[in-house]
């Protein structure tokens, strides 16, 4: 801490003498100094970590009511939404609020890719939120398990046989995640553990994310350093007025889908109970995972990786590679973008491949809600081999031609030619 | 919040339309809040599933004189006693000044054959012992509470030891001779 | 650049929403139920007429075990009218004093009782097929409600000549196949409805598809009268957040 700062309530400087807390909010959430050029696309990671209080808060709820027993979960979940007071409700933000916590953290990860948000110094911020990426999707996919349904039951058979496709120990691994023989009893237990535990794992690595944006200072539009307090402002006022915009606009939205549309995210497969004899003539996992899901898919079957005479790996294990490095290869993004532009504003090139890179996955998205059939495997493959690509190729390839636009001096300089 | 946005020009009546804004808007903000909190308050109050176990209709046509049965209502014990002429005298001999929680026999039964209370002692929640033969009944005939030695009287009302009141009575009704409605 | 990613965005769920259908495209009649508007609720003579389909006809085979009886306080039917409709089924309870389980009339607070005691015992009795339990099939259906109704007019006397019935099939228009083994459980004068109305194939269909949509979406009229005043407030806190932070921001250059 630079500075204490004076408090008048008695209490309050008390206990800040001894345990800096309100200095520490004041310097970081009221005084700290904000790029005063961001636009509404840096609202999202405060709707993101909205969401996962109320994700948390109506989790705990409705774990007071649920029954994790295969005999009785699905029953207990529709006497949530039958019989437990204001139970649909609490119910419906949960679900619903799953899809919108990953429509908000893929808006800002799409941000934060548009305007180099993961360049140096912010490279373990950005590693951080990948991080965060891959524990929502295990939240969410355990949760999903829960009420068990076809799709919870089904989905939960397909991605935990994935671990099958690990050499040597891949069964087992298998048969210790399931605790018996096929997904049962000991499974949905285990799951429901978890998936109370994880958000809580979520919430210190969202801490440590938010601390570590807190040293570095948020990028900005212009991807330009900030040089003087001329280029920002603090952050109360300016940025919990600008935040509260997009906070209720997004509530709204949100709302809009609990009250009205309550399963238009879902899949009306999941309000049969799971039954272990018969799985659903076209098993989908949720919108959000739809792209890995293509990925996944996209490996011939008739792949081999085979060096001297050895067979490495086959196809359902590249696959499970592929799908993981799909997220994995984020990590490497620091490293892989030569370029010492950030913004995209200042990148002609770049930016044309950012809305490529933007289609690539919507497409992958829809590529994984279709039967694995005709043509829908070629522009799989095809969508999936541009994606590693954009990674692997682009970004390092693009650092080295492209010439960047020329760069404001400061973030002031854009707007006071505009003024002036 | 306001002094931060006041600049130099602003004028006074400017300023007091802003600092009303925003504190309306905080209001309305917080009012929201605190509609959001009550479905979840609410979640923990009784499901309607669990209210509608809230009643309960007994037969009583098997119960003799003398006999005693507990029922399960709201998960707590009811018991329903159909007394003895000497015990219903025993429970009317007493004189309601004597008692540590005052209440006449004849307030606590709507048929004096008939004692129903919730089998609950009054202290801190254990079950008195009494319900069935052989179990101690405690001085005054009634029940005895095993945790801190309460003992009941044969209109369920609390003479000796730490419990603070009597046992309570359930609501009920008589629907016909022989069955009742607790609840 | 935002209007880019909005019509991209809505071309994205789009595609999600239409992505489910497999195999051969089965295009349901769609009817304009009443219950499908923002500000619109179930119609309670209906969902009576509803019940008396369900249980004169469905109920033989199918089950709606999610929803009690005490539930039907929802149709406008009185705590008198509920416990002698529950009292038309019998239900295990037990064990008694000496050990026996016994059969009572059910109670309000009782789950409607199903046909058959368990899934095995449901087959035996038709074939092998297992008539499901109706409480969620609107939800568990795409388009659910269409899909009942549907499934309740679309039988045909005779099957088109390229389909081969299977034995003890019926061949249906809509259904998955075309090969259902149901029989045709409604036609013109199935029930004779108490308040007159008259019993039509459509209209019994209707009605007991308005009924099943209550079944399995109990708390929707209440949903959507909370959703209302929700957006209310929410459009009134935008505003008012809008106008804080142009107040906040009017003399910051950016």
């Amino acid at each position: 801490m630079a500075t204490k700062t004076e408090f008048n309530n008695p209490v309050v400087r008390w206990v800040d003498e001894r345990l800096p807390v309100f200095t520490y909010l004041d310097h970081e959430y009221n005084q700290f100094p904000m790029p005063k050029n961001l636009n509404y696309w840096w609202n999202f990671g405060a709707l993101a970590s909205v969401v996962l209080v109320l994700m948390i808060v109506t989790g705990i709820m409705l774990a007071m009511q649920y029954t994790a027993h295969v005999s009785m979960a699905f029953e207990s979940v529709e006497r949530i939404m039958r019989d437990v007071n204001y139970g649909w409700l609490l119910r419906y933000i949960h679900m619903n609020g799953a899809s919108m916590f990953f429509i908000v953290v893929y808006i800002h990860v799409f941000r934060g890719l548009y305007f180099g948000s993961y360049k140096a110094p912010r490279e373990l911020l950005w590693m951080l939120g990948v991080v965060i990426i891959l524990l929502m999707m295990a939240t969410a996919f355990l949760g999903y398990v829960l009420p068990w349904g076809q799709m919870s039951f089904w989905g939960a058979t397909v991605i935990t046989n994935l671990f099958s496709a690990i050499p040597f120990v891949g069964d087992w691994i298998v048969t210790w995640l399931w605790g018996g023989f096929s997904v049962d009893n000991p499974t949905l237990n285990r799951f429901f553990a978890l998936h109370y535990l994880m958000p809580f794992i979520l919430f210190a690595v969202v801490g440590l994310h938010v601390v570590a944006v807190h040293i570095t200072g948020s990028n900005n539009p212009t991807g330009v350093d900030v040089q003087s307090p001329r280029d920002t402002v603090s952050f109360h006022p300016y940025f919990t007025a600008k935040d509260s915009v997009g906070l209720v606009l997004f509530l709204f939205v949100f709302a809009a889908f609990v009250f009205f549309a309550p399963n238009y995210f879902g899949e009306p497969d999941n309000y049969i109970k799971a039954n272990p004899l018969q799985t659903p003539p076209h098993i989908v996992p949720e919108w959000y995972f739809l792209p890995f899901y293509a990925i996944l898919r996209a490996v011939p079957d008739n792949f081999i990786g085979a060096w001297m005479g050895f067979t490495l790996i086959n196809a359902k294990l590249a696959g499970v590679i592929a799908m993981f490095g799909a997220t994995i290869v984020l990590f490497f993004l620091p490293w892989l973008d030569t370029s010492k532009v950030r913004s995209a504003r200042y990148r002609p090139v770049y930016k044309w491949f950012f809305w490529v890179f933007l289609a690539d996955c919507l497409l992958l998205g829809y590529i994984g809600s279709q039967p694995a059939e005709g043509a829908f495997i070629w522009i799989g493959r095809a969508a999936t081999a541009y994606y590693f690509a954009h990674f692997l190729i682009v970004f390092p390839v693009l650092g080295w031609f492209e010439t960047p636009k020329p760069l404001p001096t400061s973030i002031s300089e854009p707007v006071l030619k505009e003024n002036s | 919040m306001a002094d931060e946005v006041q600049t130099p020009e602003s004028d006074d009546d400017g300023t007091r339309r802003r600092e009303f804004l925003y504190l309306a808007t905080l209001g309305v903000g917080a009012v929201g809040a605190a509609a959001f909190a009550w479905p979840i308050i609410d979640s923990m109050n009784p499901a309607a599933d669990v209210l509608a176990l809230s009643s309960i209709e007994v037969d009583l046509s098997p119960i003799q004189e003398g006999q005693s049965v507990t029922v399960k209502w709201r998960g707590k014990p009811v018991f329903i006693r159909r007394r003895t002429s000497d015990e219903i005298a025993a429970a009317r001999a007493v004189k309601a000044g004597d008692l540590v929680d005052p209440q006449p026999d004849e307030e606590r039964v709507q048929q004096p054959e008939w004692l129903i209370l919730v089998g609950v002692c009054t202290h801190l929640g254990c079950i008195p012992l009494g319900q069935k033969s052989g179990e101690p009944t405690g001085d005054f005939g009634g029940w005895f509470c095993p945790c801190h030695g309460s003992h009941y009287d044969t209109s369920g009302r609390i003479r000796k030891g730490p419990a603070p009141k009597n046992l309570d009575v359930p609501n009920y009704v008589f629907l016909d001779d022989s069955t009742v409605r607790i609840g | 650049m935002r209007m880019k990613v909005l019509v991209i965005a809505a071309a994205f769920l789009a595609g999600i929403s239409s992505a489910q259908a497999s195999g051969e495209k089965i295009e349901l009649p769609q009817i304009d139920w009443s219950w499908k508007g923002p500000f619109s609720g179930f119609d309670k003579a209906q969902l009576q007429r509803g019940l008396q389909v369900y249980t004169e006809v469905c109920a033989t085979c199918h089950s709606l075990g999610l929803v009690a009886y005490r539930d039907l306080a929802d149709l406008g039917y009185g705590e008198e009218e509920i416990k002698a409709y529950a009292g038309n089924y019998e239900v295990q309870d037990g064990p008694d004093d000496e050990g026996e389980m016994y059969t009572r009339p059910a109670i309000p607070s009782d789950r409607f009782v199903a046909p058959f005691p368990n899934e095995n015992a449901a087959r035996a009795s038709n074939n092998g097929a297992y008539p499901p339990d109706l409480s969620l099939m609107v939800k568990a259906r795409k388009d659910g409600t269409n899909y009942l109704y549907a499934m309740m007019i679309g039988y045909a006397d005779e099957a088109p000549e390229d389909i081969q019935l299977m034995e003890g099939m019926n061949y249906h228009k809509y259904f998955a196949g075309h090969q259902i083994a149901m029989p045709q459980p409604l036609s013109d004068g199935v029930v004779e409805y108490t308040d007159g109305t008259e019993a039509t194939l459509d209209q019994q269909a209707k009605d007991v598809t308005a009924f099943l949509a209550w079944a399995a979406e109990p708390e929707l009229e209440e949903r959507k009268s909370l959703g209302i005043k929700v957006l209310l407030f929410l459009f009134v806190l935008f505003v008012m957040a809008v106008a804080v932070k142009k107040a906040v921001w009017r003399d910051i250059k950016h």
